[in-house]
């Protein structure tokens, strides 16, 4: 079953202990670490040879980062990145590129 | 004539503010004021750009930089090696200007006058701020190598640690070395700029030499005990692609440099080269250091990780190499314009009468290549730990590459076209 990002949000709060309440710009501020390689909003670069992540469904993303972090998908670099965020700063990460243009 | 200018833009602003204000501003509350951001490096251009686009204009964005044109650091071992440009590493100001609204300043900053929230400029007049960010970079400690320490020495031994003039300078050196001479670098004690970076240009050089002139040497003079970066990377690239060329000789600190003979000084021991590349140590930029704001070890500037704010000068962020760093948070560039996106959070949500968010994340990825085609990556991630109040890395999370490879290299490039865009278009 599938948390909304809200609920994920208190898991987030809950898994770090922290007792105020999350930043509502958290998900864009998460998505703003991976836009040095995957552009600004997930707009790559064209003909970089770097995956844009604008408009990327989000179960599709969550799933790709998932296979990165279980070693199901080999990558040179993305299973070692994947494994510093909680699965539910992903999850606002998934559904913010989602609702990216 | 400054007057008149600031009148003029805050009058702009204004307009600006009112025009954002009917689309409305994402956030708690609407964030409005002036922030005057010093360099525009890989974190001062990424803290303006992030300052404008995340506040949709409301905030208006004044940035101050010595230099026309953004040149990367990242990537210039690649023209010190003879198989990239300085065009190809050279970026205009005109997007962060054009398409972002942001008002460049080409000038220097003299003194910052945090209890006045105003700062001096070098050609004269002075801005005032609601909130100041610095993003200085470094600046050498040359009393730490006295036979340095004047124009004339540093003109001819020469450091290329900040991409520009000396970066073209040493690649002349190396094109005008003969066949069997010798270029030694060396490397100051760690913290520095870009932990990866002189093992690359070693690397890199060594490439050139293998080429074009194989009799020659390029000896690593480092002041640390280990190399302190993707050591087992560059140890077997030194020894499967340059075996009779590289030699890397650990605890080797200059002490001196005798300018005449290229002579590097140790503590017990002399070497002359013919190329000699001194990277002396180094501590956040003047404009950060001279401005009363609270160093660490009189070099690093102490910040909130939550905010990039000075723990002792209200109003002022301090971003990039400048900053001590949190546990293994390298000096780079890819770290610099993390740390501008939280700057340009923080700053958006204090502007609005907001505090901080409470659980930022940072992360860094540095690719070095060790030929032309083949690159190694180091990468990390950093997530804020309420208890120690810093940025502590993830276990688990971040590593190296399994081994050089050619998609790396393809990789590295892509990145940094990516980030400069992140940055600057």
């Amino acid at each position: 079953m599938k948390l909304l990002p809200t609920v994920a949000g208190l898991g987030l709060l809950a898994a770090t202990g922290f007792a105020q309440a999350a930043d509502p710009n958290l998900p864009r501020n998460l998505a703003a670490t991976c836009a040095n390689c995957h552009g600004t909003n997930g707009k790559a670069v064209p003909g970089a040879g770097i995956d844009a992540l604008n408009g990327v469904e989000k179960a599709k993303a969550l799933q790709k980062l998932a296979d990165f972090k279980s070693g199901a998908k080999p990558a040179s670099i993305m299973h070692q990145i994947v494994k510093g965020y909680t699965d539910e700063q992903l999850d606002l990460i998934a559904s913010y590129f989602a609702a990216q243009k | 004539m400054m007057l008149m200018k600031r009148r003029d833009f805050l009058k702009a602003g204004a307009a600006a503010g009112a025009l954002a204000s009917l689309y409305g501003c994402a956030g708690t509350g609407k964030a409005s004021g002036h922030v005057v951001v010093v360099g525009g490096g890989y974190g001062g251009a990424t803290v303006a750009k992030y300052l404008r686009m995340w506040s949709e204009g409301g905030v208006q964005v004044t940035l101050v930089e010595r230099n026309p044109t953004f040149i990367s650091c990242p990537m210039s071992n690649l023209v010190v090696g003879g198989t990239r440009t300085m065009e190809e590493i050279t970026v205009s100001y005109d997007g962060l200007k054009n398409t972002w609204g942001v008002r460049i300043i080409q000038d220097d900053v003299l003194a910052v006058d945090a209890a006045k929230r105003s700062l001096r400029l070098a050609k004269g007049g002075e801005l005032s701020y609601d909130r100041l960010v610095l993003s200085p970079g470094i600046e050498f400690m040359w009393n730490e190598i006295p036979g340095l320490d004047n124009a004339a020495a540093q003109s001819t031994i020469l450091h290329a640690w900040k991409a520009g003039p000396q970066t073209v300078a040493l690649r002349k050196q190396l094109e005008d070395m003969k066949n069997g001479g010798v270029y030694a670098l060396t490397i100051p004690k760690a913290p520095y700029r870009c932990p990866p970076g002189p093992y690359e240009r070693a690397c890199l050089v060594a490439n050139y030499f293998k080429q074009s002139k194989p009799k020659s040497k390029v000896i690593i003079l480092d002041a640390n005990e280990d190399v302190v970066s993707k050591k087992g990377l560059f140890t077997k690239a030194w020894t499967d692609l340059y075996k009779d060329i590289v030699e890397y000789r650990p605890n080797s600190e200059v002490k001196d440099v005798d300018v005449a003979s290229k002579t590097a000084i140790l503590e017990f021991d002399k070497f002359k080269a013919d190329v000699l590349n001194v990277v002396p140590p180094h501590r956040a930029g003047d404009v950060a250091t001279k401005s009363g704001i609270k160093l660490i070890n009189d070099r690093w500037v102490d910040i909130d990780w939550l905010s990039m704010e000075s723990t002792n000068t209200p109003g002022v962020h301090v971003l990039g190499d400048a900053v001590f760093p949190a546990p293994t948070m390298p000096k780079s560039g890819h770290m610099a314009n993390q740390h501008g996106k939280l700057a340009a959070a923080a700053i958006l949500n204090l502007l609005s009468g907001d505090q901080p968010n409470p659980t930022p994340v940072l992360m860094n990825t540095c690719y070095s290549f060790v030929d032309a085609k083949n690159a190694i990556h180091v990468t990390s991630v950093h997530q804020y730990d309420p208890a120690t109040k810093v940025v502590q890395p993830v276990k688990g999370a971040g590593g190296v590459s399994a081994a050089r490879n050619e998609i790396e290299g393809k990789v590295a490039l892509g990145w940094a076209k990516n980030i400069w865009a992140d940055m600057l278009a």
